[in-house]
């Protein structure tokens, strides 16, 4: 069978996992988001304690490789949930878990640099006009932190897909597994590999024009970092 | 209550504990180490290389660098290892040494890193400078080597710093090949034998999985001391960079 027939075999299964990478990118990119945006605010705003606390949270989960933070949730803590009387985590859930908790230290850092880039007058300004912290940090500070933040947290967004294969190590079917299974099974393991790898390499590419495209449309002039530097 | 038991129990897990963390530092962190050097030496030569054809080189040889890395930057580095290791031998019956293996799939990616690092640090070096070289009668690989990198190399340090972090904690994707004994393989075996002796609810899993992950943060944590050390030591007063070299 030639690389191509092989290849236009397997696709449909390595589609199918695509979906579950997909979906496994898309959990950890927004709850990450989430819980980052929550940790920047925190070392931004919060009391010197929290703040560290927040801090040693971060430096831990980019410390560490990703591949020990999911063993930990799937193999490390079930012992622990179990004298809680909570059931361990399904291999989807974990790799959910896992890809969320470590992004979120990521984006963290991120957004707490684009939260820094604003000048400190701008908060003043809008504590002035009458607007308590909550409101400026939410109508004045985030909408151009965001903006900011766009470049580095595309970055995030191909790293968290690129690096979703760890749920390998979860034992669940993402690309990178099945793709490993359909290796093991027909003994072609470069043309199963190299099937995968180009499955990834269009979606990244793909989502960095999307997300330029993004960057652009959502850009006021005058406001960008780029503008600011000239 | 009964304490004596209480002891006993205390004294054999730490003892368990102990016999997992000992290889770490004896048959782990070596491996790690060595696969962590060859990579970035690997990607530091190569990165180099396709930093210099980007910013000085012919159009059609650039196209081939952008492209180089655009795949190495799209592509998982848990499948770039399985590429080199299981790929080679499987398909091409080329059978790389678990390490090679290993460093070869993580420097070629690093490559493509550490060459935007190198270009934007090149570009940092005021064009002048070129300028001045080519004045004073030096070639063009003249003034790359004597004038250009000197300065550009120095630049790259903090960016560099971070690619460094990254790299340490990709070696981790490497236990996937057989027979490769580093930090995280060793975990896993510790994993794996924790719980079939202690059984699979085993405690002591959660303990032996954070110390693998400390060796880690202190490799990240050193080598950057480290390198902050080195940057302080080459500085040259005056040549300083204004801003930040971007990623």
């Amino acid at each position: 069978m030639s690389y191509f027939e092989f290849v236009g075999m397997i696709m449909p299964r390595l589609l199918r996992a695509t979906v579950v990478t997909l979906e496994l990118t898309a959990i950890g990119i927004g709850s990450g988001f989430v819980l980052g945006l929550l940790l920047a605010l925190t070392r931004v705003y919060a009391h010197r304690v929290v703040s560290g606390i927040a801090n040693v949270y971060i430096q831990f989960f980019r410390a560490t490789p990703l591949v020990i933070q999911a063993l930990i949730i799937y193999f490390g803590l079930p012992p622990y949930l179990a004298a809680m009387g909570l059931k361990p985590l399904s291999p989807f859930a974990a790799g959910c878990v896992a890809l969320g908790l470590n992004s979120a230290a990521y984006q963290a850092e991120y957004l707490r640099g684009a939260i820094q880039a604003i000048s400190s007058g701008q908060m003043l300004a809008a504590r002035s006009m009458g607007m308590t912290k909550a409101q400026a940090v939410r109508s004045v500070i985030l909408p151009q932190a965001l903006r900011i933040v766009l470049p580095s947290w595309s970055n995030e967004l191909i790293y968290t897909l690129l690096y979703s294969s760890v749920v390998y190590f979860v034992t669940l079917d993402d690309l990178t597994f099945v793709s490993m299974k359909i290796a093991a099974k027909y003994g072609r393991a470069f043309d199963s590999y190299s099937a995968a790898a180009l499955i990834y390499l269009a979606i990244v590419v793909l989502l960095s024009r999307v997300l330029a495209y993004v960057e652009a449309r959502v850009r006021i002039p005058g406001l960008s970092v780029d503008d600011r530097a000239r | 209550m009964d304490c004596v038991r209480c002891k006993g129990v205390a004294i054999s897990a730490a003892k368990l504990l102990w016999q997992s963390v000992g290889p770490l530092f004896t048959r782990g962190l070596p491996v790690t180490l060595e696969i962590t050097v060859l990579l970035l030496l690997l990607g530091l030569a190569l990165g180099t290389a396709l930093a210099l054809v980007q910013v000085y080189g012919r159009r059609p040889l650039r196209y081939v660098c952008v492209a180089y890395e655009q795949v190495f930057r799209g592509i998982p580095p848990l499948v770039t290892i399985l590429i080199f290791w299981n790929g080679l031998s499987q398909s091409f019956h080329i059978f790389l040494p678990g390490v090679v293996a290993a460093a070869l799939a993580l420097g070629l990616r690093s490559a493509a890193y550490q060459s935007q690092i190198f270009r934007g640090a090149i570009q940092a070096v005021p064009p002048g400078q070129m300028m001045a070289a080519r004045a004073l009668g030096m070639g063009k690989l003249q003034a790359i080597r004597h004038v250009i990198l000197p300065q550009a190399f120095r630049l790259a340090i903090p960016p560099w710093s971070n690619e460094y972090s990254g790299v340490v904690k990709d070696t981790a994707f490497a236990c996937v090949i057989g027979g490769l004994i580093e930090l995280t393989r060793l975990g896993m075996t510790s994993l794996t034998r924790l719980s079939m002796t202690h059984g699979i609810g085993s405690q002591l899993i959660l303990p032996v999985l954070i110390i693998v992950g400390l060796f880690y943060l202190a490799l990240t944590y050193g080598g950057n001391a480290l390198l902050a050390l080195l940057e302080r030591r080459l500085r040259i007063p005056g040549f300083e960079m204004k801003g930040k070299v971007e990623r």
